[in-house]
Formats: structure tokens, sequence, C-alpha cells
């Protein structure tokens, strides 16, 4: 059955301003799915973005969105959901927004555990600024400004956030959109803090200077490089180089920020 | 009913003014000498149903109080110098986004780190200029305890009036001195709330340019639409278009600019027939007052112009003064080096004499030091 994508788009804002060959429209579409599927209302969901390709998304969605400045969607986020606790909090950004200019808000928010989903669209490069290198551009890779490759170690987005605390922590792909979904889904479903790193693809920023000739080697390099976590704990060191792993990384239950605060403080929920 | 007295620090009698005003939600990060803001409000916001969160850091805390103001609480937050050079981008986006939020800036001497505990006056021009581009500033000036309670009721009123970002400027002796401070009965004060709309959801316009203030419903509310801090059209959504962005950059200032007699307030004492004037605010009109007073002990026709808005600067105020009186000059004390004597300067047009009196000495600035220079003028 065709699914109805329309119910949660303004049409008017299309077409989008990603690049052709970007992944940002296939995770956008497993968010209406992901967010369909649970029969959220639409006046119920706000979402949250900063500055980048990726955080122009809450723009064709009709949701209560907001784009706010470089880094800062989560601390905006985190204002919007302490005033109204009944609103479906989504904060989003890429790599550079979430955890370069916003690193600070990334961990703390881990920390704190509100009830807030937080995705990290990850394409290992700032595509608006024009492909300078981000915290996860991978050693040796090129930038712009990375003329003769990467020498910075880069993060790996959910060890940072599982150390920073947070209760549930996930990775999924733009290629596994079924995957994609169902991740989303559960972290929505996940009572605290979740965040979802999204394996992405930015042809023009980082695949055209760095081996991937076309959109589509990347997508198959993410098929071919995502492993399942349950699968993983089977695979030897040496059968993993190379490749990542996706699916539920940690998952937790601590109590959430706002009921613990009301409950401390006297106020009734 | 007898009215409630209280023995209370200036920092916590804007705190106080706060909940008077129907605010709920506080994001901070502490930093001396405003601290005492923050500390007050994570002790009475839940009693009265709202929530505080002191944040990571002053970028954070700016951002927590914009996105409460959109989620429909009136928002406070409260800093010093360099917090507030740290919040300055996101009040930017709380000006072209028109988000109605108190910000509070107890003055300690700068640049940098500077001097935190000292007193200073020292952030006029941040207030004005702090965030890039042009756009329109509201900042009240308290000089006592009890104004600190009633000018950030005022603040509230104005931010949600005119759905904008208003700045509480004080200082470290007015922030932390104790005075009396009497707490008006609900109702007796003035509490504004924002604009609500009554269109229907789907013809709801968050920024139609041919009104100076648009309602402004929370997120939740059923009235979803689009906030960005890129320049946007009257739905709401990013615009290239130069023409666009100077018809609202200048709907932004003409709004404020259009309602100055609302805004602007200034409290003037002997100024009738004065021909020396002081103009002064916070601690250092404190002072000035006293010269004045001691100057017409001695003969001479001074007064003071205290203005209780600094922003938008009082100039119609100062330009009638002084095409009234046979003014011969303004003696502008100020904890800085001048940043508000230039202000004067300019309205002054050459008309009088304009004489700054500076300090930078974290002591108030003595009425003996004012009352010298007011006498150079006669």
């Amino acid at each position: 059955m065709a699914y109805d994508y329309a119910k949660y788009l303004r049409k008017g804002k299309l077409p989008h301003i990603w690049c052709a060959g970007c992944t940002y429209g296939i995770v956008l579409k497993s968010l209406i799915r992901a967010i369909g599927s649970l029969q959220w209302d639409k006046n119920d969901v706000a979402i949250v973005s900063g500055i980048g390709c990726a955080s122009r998304l809450p723009g064709y969605v009709d949701f209560n969105t907001l784009h706010t400045t470089h880094g800062r969607s989560i601390a905006f986020a985190t204002g919007i959901k302490l005033a109204n606790p009944n609103l479906k909090v989504l904060a989003m950004g890429g790599d550079g927004d979430m955890t370069a200019i916003g690193g600070n808000h990334f961990i703390h928010a881990c920390r704190r555990n509100i009830d807030m989903t937080v995705f990290v669209f990850n394409n290992n490069i700032y595509g608006m600024t024009g492909a300078q290198y981000s915290p996860t551009t991978p050693k040796g890779a090129w930038a712009t400004t990375a003329p003769y490759g990467m020498t910075e170690n880069n993060f790996t987005i959910t060890d940072l956030a599982i150390g920073a605390g947070a209760t549930f922590v996930a990775r999924t792909t733009a290629y596994h959109v079924a995957h994609c979904e169902k991740t989303m889904k559960e972290a929505f479903q996940h009572k605290g803090l979740s965040v979802v790193e999204i394996i992405n693809a930015c042809p023009t920023g980082f695949g055209r200077k760095n081996k991937f000739k076309t959109p589509t080697s990347m997508l198959l390099w993410m098929k071919d490089s995502a492993v399942n976590i349950e699968k993983a704990k089977k695979m030897s060191e040496e059968e993993l180089a190379g490749k990542f792993t996706i699916g539920v990384l940690h998952k937790e239950e601590k109590p959430e920020y706002i009921e613990t605060y009301d409950a401390t403080v006297g106020l009734k929920k | 009913m007898a009215k409630k007295v209280e023995f209370m620090m200036g920092n916590y009698a804007i705190a106080e003014g706060a909940l008077y005003a129907g605010c709920k939600f506080f994001g901070g990060y502490p930093i001396t000498p405003s601290t005492e803001v923050a500390e007050r409000m994570a002790e009475r916001l839940p009693q009265v149903g709202g929530r505080f969160i002191q944040m990571e850091d002053e970028i954070a805390a700016m951002a927590s109080v914009i996105g409460a103001s959109i989620a429909g609480a009136k928002a406070l937050t409260a800093t010093s110098g360099p917090g507030f050079s740290l919040k300055q981008e996101n009040i930017g986006y709380a000006m072209l986004c028109e988000i109605p939020c108190v910000i509070v800036d107890v003055m300690r001497g700068g640049p940098s780190t500077g001097m935190p505990t000292g007193p200073s006056q020292s952030d006029i021009m941040q207030a004005k200029w702090g965030t890039h581009g042009d756009h329109p500033v509201i900042a009240v000036t308290p000089a006592s305890v009890q104004e600190q309670f009633d000018e950030t009721v005022r603040a509230f009123n104005l931010a949600e009036k005119y759905r904008c970002p208003v700045f509480v400027l004080t200082d470290s002796i007015i922030g932390q001195m104790m005075e009396q401070l009497v707490i008006p009965e609900p109702g007796e004060l003035e509490v504004v709330d924002r604009l609500m709309p009554d269109c229907k959801p789907e013809e709801y316009l968050p920024y139609d340019m041919d009104k100076d203030v648009n309602p402004m419903p929370p997120f939740g509310s059923g009235y979803r639409y689009h906030i960005t801090g890129l320049h946007h059209a009257a739905d709401g959504f990013p615009t290239n278009d130069p023409e666009l962005h100077t018809k609202n950059t200048v709907r932004l200032i003409e709004k404020l600019n259009k309602n100055y007699d609302d805004i602007v307030k200034v409290e003037e004492f002997m100024t009738d027939d004065a021909e020396v004037l002081v103009f002064a605010i916070g601690v250092t009109a404190r002072s000035a007052k006293h010269a004045v007073v001691e100057a017409r002990n001695q003969g001479i026709k001074a007064g003071l112009v205290r203005p209780l808005t600094i922003w938008p600067f009082p100039e119609k105020h100062l330009d009638k003064l002084l095409s009234k009186n046979n003014v011969k000059g303004i003696v502008v004390p100020e904890m800085n080096l001048g940043q508000m004597t230039f202000e004067v300067q300019r309205v002054a047009k050459g008309r009088c004499g304009v004489e700054g009196l500076y300090s930078l000495m974290l002591d108030p600035i003595l009425p003996g030091e004012i009352l010298e220079k007011i006498r150079r003028f006669v």
C-alpha cells in the first residue's frame, strides 16, 4: 500500500535544498514512517535543529519546528521540554553541529536524561559550508581544510554518548531504511534521552574526493560495512576490521530528568 | 491587608519581580555578581509551578530560555559581562525571531573576565550592539531594590507586549545591596501576556510584516509553524529576498521606535528650570541626585535626568529639555570610560557642553565628584 507521506510534509516548501545523491531525503522518509506508525498527533511533536544541511529538515515537515543557531538545538529543545513536558521533542543535526560546536550540549544532554530524542546525521564532513573536516572525518580523509588528509583523531559518536551517560544509544544507516525506521521508533519509545546516529552519505562534499565515485558507491559502502550488533558479537576482531555496528548499542533504565526534578522539588505532575 | 514589606537583596528582588510577572522558567549559568538571581529562582520557581535548570554554559542557558518561551513560558536568565557576551548570538536569534524573554545583566568590569566582583556600568554598548546586525533593543536600568522588582515586572511586560528580548541592566551595587522592598499585591501592577491568535491554525502567520506585533501561540497549542534564525517571510520560512529582509529589519526597529512613549521611562528631578543637567543611571544616579540637591543648596540650578530605560535611548526627553531650558551643560557620570556620554553628545548636537565623569575604581562615583563637575558649568 502506498504510504501517505503528504500528510506530514509541507508541500509548498519542496523541493528541498539537498544535493542529488544526498541521503537525507531517505532518512526523512524513515522519520515520517516512524512517527506515523506511533500515531503521534502532529500538534504534539516539536522538532528542533541547529545549522547545516541536516538541520534544514524541520522546514519540510508539518510539526512545530524550530531551526536554531549552530550547535544549540539540544539546548533550545531542553527549554521547550521543561516548559511543556507533554511535547514529544526531537533535536537533530549533523555530525559537526552535534559534536563540534554543539559537543558540550550533547554530552550534558546525555548526562541529564531528559525524555527526548537526539538524531545525529553523520556524513563525516561539513556539507553546507563546503566539505571542511568534522570531528567524525576519518583519519587520512580529504577535506577542504584537510587538503593533505585529516590528521586529527575522530569521535565515535555512540561511544561518546554512552560515556556521557545516555540511556539509549543506537546506530543505523540511510541504506538500511527499514532498520532506520525501526530504530527511530524504538528511540521514541524509550523513556529518557535517546541518541540515534544515522550514517549518511554526502557525495558532493565527501564522496567525490574520497574515492566514492558515485552516490550509489556510498550506499553500497554502508551496505557492506554495517554489521548488526547481534551478529557482531559472534564475529572476531579480524572479521570486524573496517566495519561498523548498527542496532541498539546501549540501553538502560535510569530515572528521567523532569520526573526526578518534579518529585524532588515537590512539583505536582 | 497589610502590604508585604521585606528587607531584601537587589538580586533577589529581580527574582521576585519575575515571579510576580508570571515567570515560569529560568535557565542559567552561575556568574558573579548575578548568581543570587539564579539561586533565588531555583528555590522559588517550583513553589509557583515553574522549573529551574542550571545549563552547561551561558550559550545553552540563553537557548533554553528561548525554547521555553516558544513553548509558552515566560522565561528569565541572569548573567554578567562575559556571560552576556556568550549569550549574544542567541540573543540575536530572539531578536530576529521575536521571542519574548528577559535577560538580566548585573554589570561588572571588563573586557574579558575583567573585574568579577567590582561594580561597573560597562555593558551599555554591549547591550545595544552585542549581537550582529541591525536590531532594536530595550534595556531598563533600575537604581534601587524596589526598582529591581518593579522594572523586572516592566521588562517582562515589554517583552510580551512587543515580542522581543528585554534587558535588565543593573550592577553589583544595586544587585547585592539590601533595602526595603514593598511587594505589591497581585493585580496592583499590570502584568501583560503575549497576544494569542484568534484565527484558524491554517490561517496563522507568525511574521505578518504589515503588523507591528504578531500573536505568538506556543508550540503544542495546535498552531504548527516554523521558526528560523534565517531571515524569513511572513509564514516563518527562510527567504533570500533582500527586499523582504530590509522590510522586516526596518519593521523590527520601527516597532520599538513607534512606541517610544510607552517604552522609555525617565525620572526627571528638578529639571524645570535647570541650567546644568546630570544624566545618570543606576547606582550612579543615586550619587547624582545627592549632588543635584547639594548644588541647589549652593544656588546652582541643577537637575537630574535619570533614565529607567537606556535603550531605546531617551533622546526625546533630552531633546525636549535642551530645546526648552537654558541648559549650559550636561554632566554624565558613568562607571566606564564614556559609553553613555557619546549618546548624550549625539543628542545635544553641540547645543551645550557635555562633560563625562568616568570611573573604573570599583567604588560608586561620589556626590562630591559630580558636584565639582556641575560647578564647572556655572
